[in-house]
């Protein structure tokens, strides 16, 4: 074959390859990483996060602000300590308070975030105090069962 | 005591000896595969310098292997769309069938079943050639013009294999999923807009794709290296050839499966 009709065709083909992974790219996935340049660190501290797993998402008001960054067991407090990644873009007030909330009934896990009505932001490294843990469901079914005995018990 | 001269040609020391005999044929064949790939990756030097001769062996490795990957993909695509549908309506969950779709053709199904393809499509014929090459004595002549056969013809054919078969997965991914796309919203008539939303927040970029492409890289390699491997290594005769062609097809397609297995393994572990 004619050597300039042959690197035509190999052009084609690396040229729909390349379009290929673009179209996957672009079209068919997207990146949940918050990059590091323009971020910033906030950590909270839970009593129990439930299911909640690196990377997940951080809402506010239902929009995605920031991921998961890191988890991990505080020894001296017995608590979770959790960085949070926020966007650069969206500022907090100091007061703030994170919940761990689940999208659906068993969805994945998620942190909202409910600004406070501060004036001053929450800055890199900072830490959120008010924090509300992972309801989890032997809790609930426990204090549910509870109060039934409470009300059937003879007065 | 009449056993002992029994033994020296019994079935079972002829047997015990035929499987040493075996073994170190085997030991031997991977030492010798293992020289071949490192000196395939020191010639690499001319598949770059005379790109040419890599761009033709594209042609015949890549270009080539288009339509089947193609149409593959679109069928594989429409099949996960009706089957992908069927399940999901069970539990009333249509619209994730772009999650489903999508997930399993870039990181399972695209990689590996493009290189099964590839296998049989590319690897066979690349086997098949270099073993005629040999078998025809070209090796050895370009051996006596002072032409290293491993650079001018062994390389480019490796380096072609290496770069094609990320491009081919991608092109069978990205048609598998407009296959799914076809089937569930065109034909079936799940709701176009869940279709792609959901699979776009369902797939992420590293985790996903950028794991289906290190996979097909690493198809690549091994599918290329054991064809060129097979085919020098084939005996010089109209039988040799069509054994090594055998051999490179199960032997690859068995290496893409045991590969896949271990890159999955690492990747889908730590994550979640």
């Amino acid at each position: 074959m004619n050597k300039t009709v042959l690197d035509l065709w190999v052009g084609l083909f690396v040229i729909a390859g390349v379009a290929a992974l673009l179209f996957l790219a672009l079209k068919v996935g997207s990146t949940s990483a918050v990059s590091a340049a323009n971020s910033y660190e906030v950590i909270a501290r839970f009593d129990n996060i439930g299911g909640l797993k690196p990377r997940a998402p951080i809402k506010s008001a239902g929009v995605v602000v920031g991921r998961v960054a890191d988890i991990h067991f505080d020894n001296e407090t017995f608590e979770a300590a959790v960085t949070l990644r926020l966007d650069n873009r969206y500022a907090f007030p100091k007061d703030t308070a994170a919940a761990i909330m689940t999208s659906g009934l068993l969805g994945e896990q998620y942190i909202g975030l409910e600004a406070g009505g501060d004036s001053l932001m929450l800055k890199d490294q900072d830490r959120i105090f008010i924090t509300q843990s992972a309801v989890v469901l032997e809790n609930l079914i426990g204090r549910f069962m509870y109060g039934q005995a409470q009300e059937g018990a003879p007065q | 005591m009449p056993t002992t001269c029994d033994w020296e040609n019994s079935v079972l020391k002829r047997s015990i000896e035929n499987l040493g005999n075996r073994t170190l044929q085997g030991v031997w064949r991977i030492g010798f595969a293992a020289r071949f790939f490192v000196a395939v990756l020191l010639h690499s030097g001319t598949a770059f310098r005379r790109f040419g001769l890599t761009i033709r062996e594209m042609y015949f490795t890549g270009v080539l292997s288009l339509i089947i990957i193609l149409v593959s993909g679109l069928f594989v695509g429409m099949v996960l769309g009706l089957q992908g549908y069927e399940t999901l309506q069970t539990y009333g969950a249509e619209e994730a069938l772009g999650i489903l779709v999508a997930l399993s053709l870039v990181r399972e199904l695209g990689p590996v079943v493009a290189a099964l393809l590839f296998a049989s499509r590319a690897g066979s014929a690349i086997t098949a050639e270099i073993g005629l090459m040999k078998a025809t004595e070209q090796l050895s002549a370009m051996e006596m013009m002072a032409v290293d056969p491993i650079a001018r013809v062994v390389a480019p054919r490796f380096w072609a294999g290496v770069i094609s078969m990320p491009l081919l997965a991608a092109l069978f991914s990205a048609m598998g999923i407009f296959g799914g796309y076809l089937v569930g919203v065109q034909l079936i008539g799940v709701d176009e807009g869940a279709f792609w939303s959901q699979m776009k927040s369902a797939v992420d970029l590293e985790r996903d794709i950028l794991n289906g492409v290190i996979k097909s890289v690493v198809f690549g390699v091994a599918i290329t290296t054991i064809a060129l491997f097979e085919g020098y290594d084939a005996p010089p005769t109209a039988e040799g050839v069509s054994g090594a062609t055998t051999r490179t097809v199960v032997t690859s397609s068995l290496a893409v499966l045991a590969l896949d297995f271990v890159l999955t393994a690492f990747m889908f572990r730590g994550f979640n």
